[in-house]
């Protein structure tokens, strides 16, 4: 019964990783990684449940605020970007390289 | 016929307690000299000589106190410090102390007495020379080693001594370093000193590993006239550093460049006392190491008839007055290795020898000096002739040191060189002969060297005014041409000089050789010596010499070339010396070293390539990451199961 | 507990830290306070070895402190004679080169006015020195192999900096050869310090217990392996040395000095105190490739030496080949030749100290290292080309000069040691002593065209040394000759240290003939 939810964690998973790897605006890539955070916090929950202890839901908990403070640094560095290249393309943003 | 040595006793008090006084002396000297520099230009040399007359004084009085001690009680050890200490509770690895036995107060004599005479001369010699003071610093310093080198009592301290005097001598034959010439043939006589030393070195190592210890006193009791093959390699090894230091061949070629030093110094080094320094390691290690009859003994004695031919046939083609007695110290000294071949009868003539030619040799060196002074320094003898009226003095001792070298009877050489050549032809009849006919070239070349100088018609420089010199550099000649007259009858009729030197060096009372000069080689050298000098009166006296160098025969051209020596250890060891120079500095920078940097090049040329991977997009750094956790799981996934 | 050597180590870097504070502008003053902190160094150091007991325990002055106690590493030092020595030898020349680099800093100009090197920093030029002097004096005392690591790795920095920083024209390629190769070295250590410490099981670092605490043979050789590696390079020995001439060359002359008079030294006094008595077997087990590559580096740093023509390389390369002596006494498995080896590395600082900086101030005159630059300065400038002289002659190690009583014992100890079958170390024994002509070669040829001969034209404008100069070479050549005479307070210090070491490897120590008397 819980492979449904392990499914669906694993599907939500690979569209995440998808759109991080193909789409280019920072905002989607944000958002895929955040799809895939929750990928992640549906199958420790679907595993909390089937073995019954209530680890899995705690480490989502911890997953959940990791996620919100990314938010906050990662939306702020989007913005920045934004705001000094007038876009928000990741693509745009490689001065790290070689 | 036991011919044992003395035993060395310990001694305290007396002159000899304080012998170490007449290095002390000289040293000093050396040092106030060379600190203080210019402070004493105006004194300096006189510091020198009072220096080297106060060493003489302390040798005296000592000879007097040692000849005062019992015949068999004249070996005389005084300890002076531990030099290198052994391990804790264990006696001293080396003590450093002097020996004062016959042997070595008759070379403390030699060397400050002949080297005090010559200090004086240099008074006169170098006083245009706005360098004196510095000359007489290692003037002093090289009797102070040289005095070391006599009077240790062990190999190490003659070891320094040896070396000290390879220094004094290499500062004294650049002293006019600005001239490449004397710079180069400074640093050639070190070296090749050098090529001597590590004969000495190596002998010492095994000296000590075999026998335990590199003391004189000790050694006596620990060879104990043994002989086998590691004390024939001893001897071998020490006859190496012998020639190296006594310009005998193969290490022969230092000697002629040598005099490129002022002359006082080829005089008191290169002729009278450092180059016969080989001469006393051979006699020092006599007992030991060349017992007679010994295969080392010979070799000492082929190696000192080879010399003697081979300085006499050099010093009949020379036509610089120096490098003709050059040629003619390294002949002389040849009949001392080859008299030192003989075991004790041997060494009384070779020790005689030493020390007349150490009077008569000085005598002719400064006399050589003097008509360089009064000619413009003037070494070509085809620019000399007649000189004898203007520099009376000079001519007389020269004369007398002439007469002295080659043999003249009832004169210093003929005593002790006869002597030399009748032990020769009694033990070695064919080194002997060569001997003889060594003697008679002799007469040849010396009188060539006279014909040409005093002789003759004037064949100067235009700008030449030959001059009698100061008295301070006559007296010393006088002094030594006494020496070279009387010196040779002194020590060698009766036996005297045997008799003195028996507890040093050991032979029998005895065995005493009895000075005969009517045999056949004794009258066979006079006849040679008078063919050779009326040969050269023909060639030189009579005839005219031409100013110019004529070409010569093929032997001239051989004699002129020194043996064709220099070219010989060119082609042997310089060229191939340079190159294996540069091709090990070639393989250090490009093979060593180019392999490390070729590595470091690797590894830099490899990370530069592989940065080309950090492209600066996030996708492809998420794609990496991707690739590496799927990687990662599928290994774990494979790993699990099995 | 004694607070002798924490205090001889605290001093320096206070100073250090007193220098690096001083105002800006205070050049002269930081010099000043250097050379007085050195001075003091020199001072107690000398009031330390005083009460040093030759005859007593082996460590004496020792102190313990806890570092980090779950590994049990201690803050351990203490010296033996050995040790005493180095660090004798270490603050005797620190002020000499605190005095001889006293414008190196400043921007260095030649007769004619060029300059060679630009004005840096002299407040941390002279602050790194006196770091790098309690480093120096750490290394030899550290009785903790881990404390000994530390120090071993941290000198690279000041001298790094040095180098790099202070350096000639191609300054930073040398400085990066050096570090590199050095830390490549010490890696290797770290890991044999490492094994060491799990092998032995004695929750220790601490030298005195971990000696004879390795049994396995096998793991011996691997640890002795990591061990000499470490400092071989640092010795440095053929075929790890190409980094000398470059680091010598390049560094200003006091800091060659350092490297080559002292930092090296670490190299050879590691093989002699860890590598022979924390390994016996193994050091037994390797000493004839050792001694093979001792032999080579003496002929072949010779040979290299007489083709150079830029001065300081010529004489990195004679360092090289009086490094090979050192190695070759240190496992000749004598007495003789390991005391000759102890005391040829304090008496190879002196003399090759002094020949350094005398070239040094010769390059500073002239502003080229090169030797055909030169020519006839002895008629211009006596008193220097007199002390370039008899620092030559020492390095040729002359008779009468202390070189020679260390170069003789090594090679009469190599020639008379029975350890491993004669034969073989007799030979090396022999070879090594042709070392001898060639070190006249290259010493005398390099006086020959430097010194003698007409004076070269920019020559002539050379100055004889000044008096801060001389006060430079004057102790240093009073000092080689003074134990070139006389060299039993060394000796005296040094030989019951060699004994213990030579008993903990179980050889026989006497300083008699090994091979007996007589036939």
């Amino acid at each position: 019964m819980t492979t449904h939810y392990l499914v669906l964690s694993g599907l939500l998973f690979a569209i995440g990783a998808i759109g991080v790897l193909v789409r280019r605006n920072a905002i989607v890539v944000f958002m895929c990684v955040e799809l895939m955070l929750n990928a992640c916090n549906l199958a420790f929950v679907t595993f909390s449940r089937q073995v019954g202890n209530l680890e899995g839901q705690i480490i989502a908990f911890f997953v959940m605020v990791v996620a919100a403070a990314e938010v906050v640094v990662g939306l702020a560095i989007i913005v920045t970007i934004f705001r000094t290249r007038r876009s928000a393309s990741v693509d745009d943003a490689n001065l790290l390289k070689y | 016929m036991e011919s044992q040595i003395a035993e060395i006793v310990q001694h305290t008090g007396g002159v000899i307690g304080v012998s170490w006084l007449m290095i002390a002396f000289p040293l000093v000297g050396a040092f106030i000299l060379l600190v203080f520099n210019r402070f004493t230009d105006r004194w300096g040399h006189l510091l020198g000589v009072a220096m080297s007359l106060a060493s003489f004084v302390v040798a005296v009085l000592a000879f007097f106190e040692l000849i005062g001690l019992g015949e068999e009680a004249r070996r005389r050890a005084v300890h002076l410090f531990e030099f290198i200490p052994g391990m804790p509770g264990e006696p001293a690895m080396v003590d450093m102390g002097l020996l004062i036995d016959p042997l070595s107060i008759s070379f403390a004599l030699l060397i400050t007495g002949v080297g005090s005479l010559i200090h004086i001369y240099s008074i006169g010699y170098m006083a245009h020379d706005e360098h004196r003071r510095r000359f007489f610093a290692y003037l002093n310093l090289f009797v102070a080693a040289m005095l070391l080198l006599v009077l240790a009592d062990n190999y190490v301290g003659l070891f320094i001594g040896w070396e000290g005097v390879g220094l004094a001598s290499y500062l004294l034959i650049g002293f006019w370093q600005f001239k490449p010439s004397a710079a180069v043939a400074a640093k050639k006589a070190f070296v090749v000193n050098r090529v001597g030393d590590f004969g000495l070195l190596v002998g010492m190592f095994v000296i000590w590993t075999t026998f335990g210890t590199l003391a004189f006193k000790d050694l006596g009791a620990q060879v104990n006239g043994v002989q086998n093959g590691t004390t024939l390699a001893i001897g071998l090894l020490l006859l190496l550093g012998a020639c190296g230091k006594s310009a005998q061949l193969p290490l022969q070629s230092w000697l002629l460049d040598a005099m490129e030093g002022p002359t006082p110094v080829s005089a008191l080094i290169h002729a009278a006392t450092m180059v016969t320094a080989g001469v006393y390691l051979v006699v020092r290690s006599g007992a030991f190491f060349f017992p007679e009859g010994s295969g080392a003994a010979l070799a000492v004695a082929i190696v000192g008839a080879a010399t003697l031919l081979a300085g006499a046939i050099i010093g009949c083609a020379k036509d610089d007055i120096k490098k003709g007695l050059a040629g003619s110290t390294m002949s002389q000294i040849g009949y001392m290795m080859l008299g030192a071949g003989f075991g004790p009868a041997g060494y009384a003539f070779a020790i005689g020898h030493l020390i007349t030619h150490g009077f008569f040799k000085a005598d002719m060196f400064l006399g050589a000096g003097s008509v360089m002074h009064g000619m413009n320094d003037e070494v070509n003898m085809r620019k000399y002739g007649g000189l004898r009226k203007y520099m009376p003095i000079t001519f007389v001792t020269f004369f007398i040191g002439y007469l002295a070298i080659i043999g003249f009877p009832l004169l210093s050489g003929y005593f002790t060189k006869d002597g030399i050549i009748e032990t020769a032809v009694h033990h070695q009849p064919v080194l002997g002969w060569l001997a003889v006919l060594g003697a008679g070239i002799t007469g040849f070349y010396m009188s060539r060297m006279v014909f040409m100088t005093f002789f003759g018609e004037k064949r100067w420089a235009d700008d030449a005014h030959p001059h009698e010199s100061p008295t301070v550099m006559t007296v010393p000649l006088m002094i030594l041409s006494l020496g070279a007259l009387g010196l040779g009858g002194y020590l060698v009729l009766g036996g005297t000089l045997y008799d003195f030197l028996r507890p040093a060096v050991g032979g029998t009372p005895e065995g005493a050789p009895h000075f005969d000069p009517f045999t056949t080689p004794g009258l066979a050298t006079l006849a040679l010596v008078a063919v050779g000098a009326v040969f050269a009166w023909m060639r030189y006296g009579r005839a005219t010499v031409p100013s110019v160098q004529p070409r010569g025969s093929f032997l001239t051209t051989f004699a002129r070339r020194d043996l064709y020596g220099d070219a010989l250890n060119e082609s042997l060891f310089m060229r191939p010396g340079q190159w294996l120079t540069r091709i090990a500095v070639f393989f250090d920078n490009r093979g060593i070293d180019g392999l490390v940097n070729g590595l470091a090049a690797g590894v830099g040329g490899t990370s530069g390539r592989l940065r080309r991977i950090q492209t600066g997009f996030a996708r492809t750094y998420a794609l990496s990451i991707l690739i590496g956790a799927a990687l990662l799981t599928g290994a774990l996934l494979f790993v699990g199961n099995i | 507990m004694s607070p002798w050597l924490p205090i001889l180590m605290a001093v320096p870097v206070v100073g250090a830290i007193v220098v690096a504070l001083l105002p800006k502008g205070s050049d002269k003053l930081a010099k000043q306070v250097t050379l007085l902190v050195s001075l003091l160094v020199l001072v107690l150091t000398g009031v330390m070895a005083a009460g040093f007991k030759p005859g007593g325990e082996r460590f004496q002055f020792t102190a313990e402190y806890n570092w980090i106690p779950s590994f049990g590493v201690k803050f351990g030092v203490g010296v033996d004679g050995v040790a005493l020595v180095l660090i004798a030898l270490s603050v005797v020349l620190v002020p000499i080169v605190v005095l001889a680099s006293w414008h190196d800093a400043d921007g260095v100009k030649t007769a004619d006015g060029t300059l060679i090197t630009p004005k840096r920093s002299v407040k941390t030029y002279f602050s790194l020195l006196l770091v790098l002097e309690t480093m120096m004096i750490g290394v030899f005392a550290a009785t903790d192999i881990f404390l000994f690591y530390v120090f071993f790795e941290a000198m690279l920095i000041p001298m790094y900096f040095m180098i790099g920083s202070y350096g000639g024209a191609q300054r930073s390629y040398a400085a990066v050869k050096f570090l590199l190769y050095s830390l490549f070295g010490g890696l290797l250590m770290l890991v044999a310090v490492i094994g060491l410490f799990v092998v032995a099981g004695k929750q220790s670092f601490m030298f005195p217990e971990l000696v004879g605490a390795i049994q396995d043979p096998v793991m011996q050789k691997w640890l002795f392996a990591g061990f000499f590696i470490a400092f071989a390079i640092k010795a440095p020995l053929w075929p790890v040395h190409t980094w000398l001439p470059d680091a010598a060359a390049q560094a200003p002359a006091g800091a060659a000095v350092l490297l080559v008079g002292v930092l090296d030294k670490v190299g050879t006094f590691g093989m002699l105190r860890f590598c022979l008595e924390l390994f016996p077997d193994a050091a037994k087990a390797f000493t004839m490739p050792i001694v093979v590559l001792a032999v080579i580096s003496i002929i072949y740093g010779a040979i290299v030496a007489i083709g150079q023509t830029d001065m300081k390389r010529l004489i990195a390369y004679t360092s090289i080949s009086h490094f090979g002596f050192i190695v070759l006494g240190v496992f000749a498995m004598s007495g003789v030749a390991q005391s000759g080896a102890a005391l040829y590395m304090v008496n190879h600082g002196f003399a090759t100290g002094a020949l350094f900086l005398a070239a040094g101030f010769l390059i500073a005159r002239r502003g080229s290292p090169f030797l055909g630059d030169y020519g006839g300065v002895q008629k211009v400038a006596p008193l220097l080309a007199g002390f370039f002289l008899v620092a030559g002659l020492a390095g040729l190690s002359l008779p009468g000069l202390s070189s020679f009583v260390s170069e003789f014992m090594v090679m009469i100890g190599t020639y008379s040691s029975t350890a491993h079958g004669s034969g073989a170390l007799t030979a090396a024994a022999i070879i090594s002593a042709v070392a001898v002509v060639l070190a006249a070669v290259y010493i005398l040829w390099m006086v020959q065209r430097v010194m003698n001969g007409p004076t070269a034209e920019p020559v002539k404008a050379f100055r004889d040394l000044n008096a801060r100069e001389v006060w430079v070479l004057a102790p240093l050549v009073a000092l080689i000759i003074g134990f070139g005479f006389y060299p039993k307070p060394l000796l005296d210090v040094i030989n019951p240290s060699v004994q213990h070491t030579l008993t903990n490897v179980k050889v026989p120590t006497s300083t008699i003939a090994e091979k007996g008397t007589g036939q």
